[in-house]
């Protein structure tokens, strides 16, 4: 196994490993809590809103970290179209990352509802109350859920593709440190 | 590392020499389908038999069409505005700041049952009455009311099958009694409605009618503690029978305009606590009468609007959008109703906004 390779810094990995679980539990809490009628629903909806609060904080510490420090440079011998690909949906998944929270904030705040995240505590609305802003924002929040989900797959994809396939240093530079 | 870098171009056209690469190509196929899998069942796709809120809205709409803009059931309502001003005495159950010597603002709504949102008042003995309190602080407190003080059945799934029951026929516009009858013999659990609705004329107006939150719900106090309450509006206005007959379509709303236009009308919030082994989780069941009664304050209406371009027409009135200080109870109807509110919610804001609704809002369009 290769261990010339340049790896993600630890703090890059802590953010990765802490932040991965966070968005695949929020994908499907999403998707379930609007389509079950049992009490689940209000179990998910509270844990929701939170959850995703904290993704907007952990994704605004990792974005600055990331503008701050270069990510290892791919291995030079990848086909120009998974260069692209690699580059093209890792800022997808950081511009979901960050519209996800935040649409889905102002979609409860146009709706009128309250932003509830936690026992006595709610966040003040961040739009106007409005039937049109509020029929985008919940529309937008399904369709980019599914893009955010399809675009994890993808992620999923290819990095098992490094790690058992073109075996090249890439997943295991998220995945551990460099070994001395 | 591999001698020569992996190409998808020498896979496929030499796949014998790279069995590696083929296993792990299935083994990020398996990955991947089981996970997209596991989302699509979580969704509700893959499960056709499983109810959801989906299925309950669409049986509303079922029963005669898509009315576009308006609620799924409640369709034919009255917005109402005022205040609630709290009496101090129930923060002995509950740290909510609107019990406290407080005034707080409210948006309600008035409403009968039913997706027909031009329904002549007269065609049901139910009124319902939904209520917003603007809290400090962005908190809310929503609930929604009716006329009952029980519920006709205690589970969502009894409430999907009574929904199929009371379906109108289109000959005739009203549900085929045989299998009301059917329904009703099948669900003993809705006796107590029944003879209440018998015993009970409904009342010639909004305002002189009570209202019931139909659910139980925990009330917690400042050190933490929990107890289950039940709560009623109850009118100041004497009570008054309906005529049976000869009232005019719109004669509540016509009703209610007459009286605010005299004056502020206003209702007692009486909160009914439960005693240790007292049911909480089933809305056809009352509990005893000598259960202790606290009057929690006083609601005062002052102004009404029509629904279209009022400030009730885009609240939800979902009853588990809850203060500090109240929280659901486990009553499997109280998530339902905020599933079903929700999905109806979505689907007439999208209606509103001229966007295709229930195809887009939620993973709701499916069947």
């Amino acid at each position: 196994m290769s261990t010339g390779h340049a790896h993600f810094s630890p703090l890059a990995r802590f953010f990765h490993w802490l932040m991965a679980p966070l968005v695949v539990a929020m994908l499907f809490i999403g998707v379930g809590m609007v389509a079950t009628v049992s009490q689940a629903r209000l179990t998910l909806i509270a844990i929701h809103r939170p959850l995703g609060i904290a993704i907007l904080l952990l994704v605004a510490l990792r974005f600055l970290w990331r503008l701050t420090h270069r990510a290892p440079p791919l291995p030079a011998d990848i086909p120009a179209w998974q260069r692209f690909a690699a580059l093209a949906s890792h800022w997808v998944l950081y511009a979901l990352l960050f519209a996800m929270p935040l649409i889905g904030w102002a979609m409860l705040s146009a709706g009128g509802y309250p932003v509830h995240l936690f026992t006595g505590f709610d966040l003040p609305p961040i739009v106007a109350q409005d039937p049109h802003t509020y029929a985008l924002l919940r529309s937008a929040h399904t369709w980019l859920a599914m893009l955010l989900f399809v675009t994890f797959l993808a992620h999923l994809a290819a990095a098992m593709f490094h790690g058992l396939i073109r075996r090249d240093g890439v997943f295991s530079s998220m995945a551990r440190g460099k070994r001395s | 590392m591999s001698e020569r870098p992996f190409s998808f171009t020498e896979l496929v056209r030499h796949p014998g020499r790279y069995p590696g690469a083929l296993a792990g190509l299935c083994a990020i196929g398996a990955v991947v389908l089981a996970t997209g899998g596991a989302f699509v069942y979580v969704a509700g796709f893959a499960a056709p038999g499983r109810l959801t809120a989906q299925h309950i809205v669409n049986r509303f709409e079922g029963y005669g069409g898509v009315h576009a803009g308006f609620r799924r059931n409640h369709a034919k309502g009255v917005c109402v505005a005022g205040y609630f001003e709290g009496s101090g005495n129930a923060t002995s159950i509950s740290r909510a700041e609107l019990f406290e010597h407080v005034r707080t603002p409210v948006i309600g709504r008035f409403a009968i049952p039913g997706p027909n949102p031009v329904a002549p008042d007269g065609s049901t003995p139910v009124r319902s009455f939904a209520l917003e309190f603007q809290l400090p602080n962005h908190a809310q407190w929503r609930t929604g009311m009716n006329n009952t003080p029980v519920f006709a059945v205690n589970t969502p799934q009894a409430f999907y099958e009574q929904l199929a029951a009371g379906k109108p026929d289109p000959a005739t516009g009203k549900p085929d009694p045989a299998k009301l009858k059917a329904f009703f013999a099948a669900h003993p659990e809705t006796q107590p409605f029944q003879q209440w609705v018998k015993a009970h004329p409904p009342s010639s107006s909004f305002a002189n009618a009570a209202y019931y939150s139909i659910n139980a719900f925990k009330a917690i106090d400042a050190q933490g503690n929990t107890a289950y309450v039940r709560w009623a509006m109850v009118p100041d206005a004497a009570y008054e029978a309906a005529k049976p007959s000869g009232n005019a379509p719109d004669y509540l709303s016509q009703e209610l305009s007459s009286r605010l236009a005299q004056g502020p009308l206003r209702w007692h919030l009486i909160l009914t606590v439960a005693q240790a082994g007292d049911v909480t989780d089933d809305a056809t069941r009352a509990w005893p009468a000598d259960r202790e009664q606290i009057d929690a304050g006083t609601l005062t209406l002052e102004h009404d609007s029509a629904q279209s371009g009022g400030d009730c027409r885009d609240i939800n009135y979902d009853p588990t959008i809850l203060p500090d200080g109240l929280a659901p109870s486990s009553d499997p109807l109280l998530a339902a109703r905020s599933a079903a509110y929700s999905v109806s919610y979505n689907r007439r804001l999208h209606e509103e906004a001229g966007m295709p609704a229930g195809q887009i809002s939620s993973i709701e369009g499916h069947q």
